[in-house]
């Protein structure tokens, strides 16, 4: 089982009443970018705590690269990488002096200037680290995860408050880090941000993996491709229109009513024909492909963005 | 290639510190300000006369000038209901009422009323025509070592070697550990000793600047003598400033706030300001207080500190205040390293 770098199993932490972690189990495979995926407050950051060796579990196992966390100790801190969500390192160093800094920690690992290259940092050497932007700061915490040279790198949601460019550029390293053969684990609750970066994702919510495959595998799971999302004067029989639709699945959330179906040429006639029948107005129509984000309204029943 | 992590966290301990300007003020300005105050209020001045009352009436006049005799009394005469309201507000040391009894009226609770009546009996009498029987020689004590300011210099080099170690290590320890900075450290294989030993080094870099610019301060403005070796004026600064690193790295073992280290802080600090022969000698307390006096740090440091600048003693005659100063600093990070917070 060498290729396994990161398991548990049966996973519970409990803070006070609130159960944060709920018996969750996870197997991530060496070279793999494993995502989690799931709202605020769904139990992420816990567990990757748990699973950084930074936070004691209730109950449940884990293994990281093949030891766990009570004989592994520091031998194993020296081989994964960590980027903690809400970190806000030094203001008043430079940016080389905190990558300096991490690195004197590791008994090998790379040189600050490549980690520097690595994460784009190379005009903002002798920054403070007060005087960069949010999307620097990310980076250059990611650098500080980087700088050991780790198997493993966990990522606690490493773009969330970044703007769209700067969520891209850290992306961007991201994906070099995998280019290099690293494996990764991130949480994050942008369904954007799991697709594009993951081979495989769990959804997790209330502390339970609810759903675990690759990105299109979860889609598939839908039964369709598609989405119709729609919006009427008056509310329609959502039976019927399912019925005349084709639609795997209907939902309504507010006034947008959301149809789940595997050809939008077939369905969109279908639609209007039976809106037509009903004597019902439609005063908007969108489509688009299904997302992580539609699987996650449909297994919940709620979306990621919410709570 | 790679640095060694203590020196690396030592280094950048230096550079936080060096890039926050109003620590620098706190160190490197502040005592050198507070002991141009203190040098000046309290600077060795020519005694003043003491002012005494003479109660009006027909023999106010030749008592007046009889007491002139003596120049360190300054007598004028008042009706009697002023002079007694001069002597209750202390306007006047002493009230005298010329007549046969002479009548001294004085507050036996005052020194200077106490001294008044003392010299101005004196005066009296020599000028009735008693005659002395025993000759006697005055000297004056104007040596250098024994002024306030000499007493003072040595317990404010004490003071700010605590204040400085602990603000300068609590304040940065809660500020990383509310800012996620130790979490994020201890998610490294970054030695946990090695953390909080480079708190204490990084503090060292400071210590010579410090102590060295309030010595040539004292020593140039206002003559302070230096009498022992300077080589033990910096082991016991050293000792010292460690010490008080270690106590600032218990106090900040916990808290999770700025509000509450300061609270903690001062908790600490305030009896030693107090107890500690900064300002003035702890022999005032009773004598009972006195074995707990001696054994609180800063205590130890400015007893040490002053037999050695200002009495010139060996270091073989302060081991028992270096060893008390150092077994504080290790105690405390002893303790500092089990309580510790990091997350």
């Amino acid at each position: 089982m060498a290729d396994i770098a990161l398991s548990c199993e049966g996973l519970v932490k409990r803070y006070g009443d609130v159960v944060a972690v709920d018996g969750l189990d996870l197997t991530v495979q060496v070279g793999e970018c494993f995502g989690l995926l799931g709202p605020n407050g769904a139990g992420k950051t816990t567990t990757v705590e748990i699973l950084e060796g930074l936070n004691e579990p209730d109950a449940g196992r884990v293994r990281v690269l093949g030891k766990t966390w009570a004989d592994g100790g520091d031998g194993l801190r020296e081989r994964i990488g960590i980027q903690l969500q809400d970190t806000q390192l030094a203001d008043k160093l430079t940016v080389m002096e905190t990558i300096e800094l991490f690195r004197s920690f590791y008994s090998k690992g790379l040189d600050p200037r490549e980690v520097m290259r690595i994460v784009r940092l190379e005009e903002k050497e002798k920054a403070w680290v007060r005087k960069l932007s949010g999307g620097q700061k990310q980076r250059l915490s990611l650098a500080a995860a980087l700088v050991g040279d780790p198997e493993l790198l966990f990522l606690d949601e490493p773009t969330t408050g970044l703007d769209p460019q700067a969520r891209r550029q850290v992306w961007d390293v991201i994906a070099d880090v995998r280019a290099r053969g690293g494996t990764v684990l991130l949480t994050t609750h942008y369904m954007e941000e799991a697709e594009r970066l993951c081979d495989r994702i769990a959804i997790v919510d209330r502390g339970r993996v609810i759903a675990l495959d690759t990105p299109v595998g979860l889609i598939a799971r839908l039964g369709a491709e598609h989405v119709l999302e729609i919006e009427c004067a008056t509310r329609p029989d959502l039976d019927r229109l399912r019925e005349r639709v084709g639609a795997n699945d209907v939902r309504i959330d507010g006034e947008i009513v959301s149809l789940t179906v595997r050809e939008v040429h077939r369905a969109i006639p279908a639609l209007l024909q039976e809106l037509a029948a009903q004597s019902i107005a439609l005063t908007r129509l969108t489509t688009h492909h299904a997302t992580l984000e539609d699987v996650f309204v449909a297994m919940t029943g709620r979306h990621l963005r919410e709570s | 290639m790679r640095s060694h992590p203590l020196l690396q966290l030592s280094r950048v301990k230096v550079l936080e510190f060096i890039r926050e300007p109003e620590a620098i003020f706190w160190v490197l300005v502040f005592p050198i300000l507070l002991s141009l105050a203190l040098g000046i209020a309290f600077r060795t001045r020519k005694p003043e006369p003491l002012a005494i009352a003479v109660e009006s009436g027909t023999e106010a006049a030749s008592a007046v000038e009889a007491l002139a005799a003596d120049t360190s009394l300054r007598a004028k005469v008042l009706p009697p209901d002023e002079a007694r309201e001069s002597l209750r507000t202390g306007k006047v040391a002493l009230v005298v009422i010329p007549g046969d009894p002479v009548t001294y009226w004085f507050d036996p609770s005052r020194d200077e009323s106490r001294v008044a009546r003392l010299s101005a009996d004196a005066a009296l009498q020599l000028a009735a025509g008693r005659t002395d029987v025993r000759t006697t020689v005055q000297r004056e004590m104007t040596e250098k070592g024994s002024r306030y300011i000499d007493f003072l210099v040595p317990g404010l080099i004490g003071m700010n070697l605590m204040g400085t170690g602990m603000w300068g290590i609590g304040f940065s320890i809660v500020n990383a550990r509310s800012r996620g900075l130790l979490k994020r450290l201890i998610a490294t294989p970054m030695r946990r000793r090695h953390y909080l030993a480079a708190q204490m080094l990084g503090r060292l870099a400071f210590l010579f600047p410090e102590v060295g610019a309030l010595i040539a301060f004292a020593h140039f403005v206002f003559d302070v003598p230096v009498r022992g070796s300077l080589a033990v004026i910096a082991l016991i600064t050293g000792v010292g400033a460690l010490a008080f690193a270690g106590i600032g790295l218990l106090v900040a073992a916990r808290p999770r706030t700025i509000e509450g280290v300061s609270g903690l802080m001062n908790f600490v600090m305030l009896p030693m300001w107090i107890f500690s022969g900064v300002f003035f000698s702890p022999a005032r307390f009773p004598d009972a207080m006195q074995p707990a006096i001696k054994l609180l740090p800063l205590t130890a440091l400015n007893d040490a500190l002053r037999a050695v600048m200002i009495d010139g003693r060996a270091l073989t005659s302060i081991v028992t205040e270096i060893a008390i100063v150092g077994l504080w600093g290790i105690a405390a990070f002893v303790v500092a390293l089990r309580l510790f917070r990091w997350r």
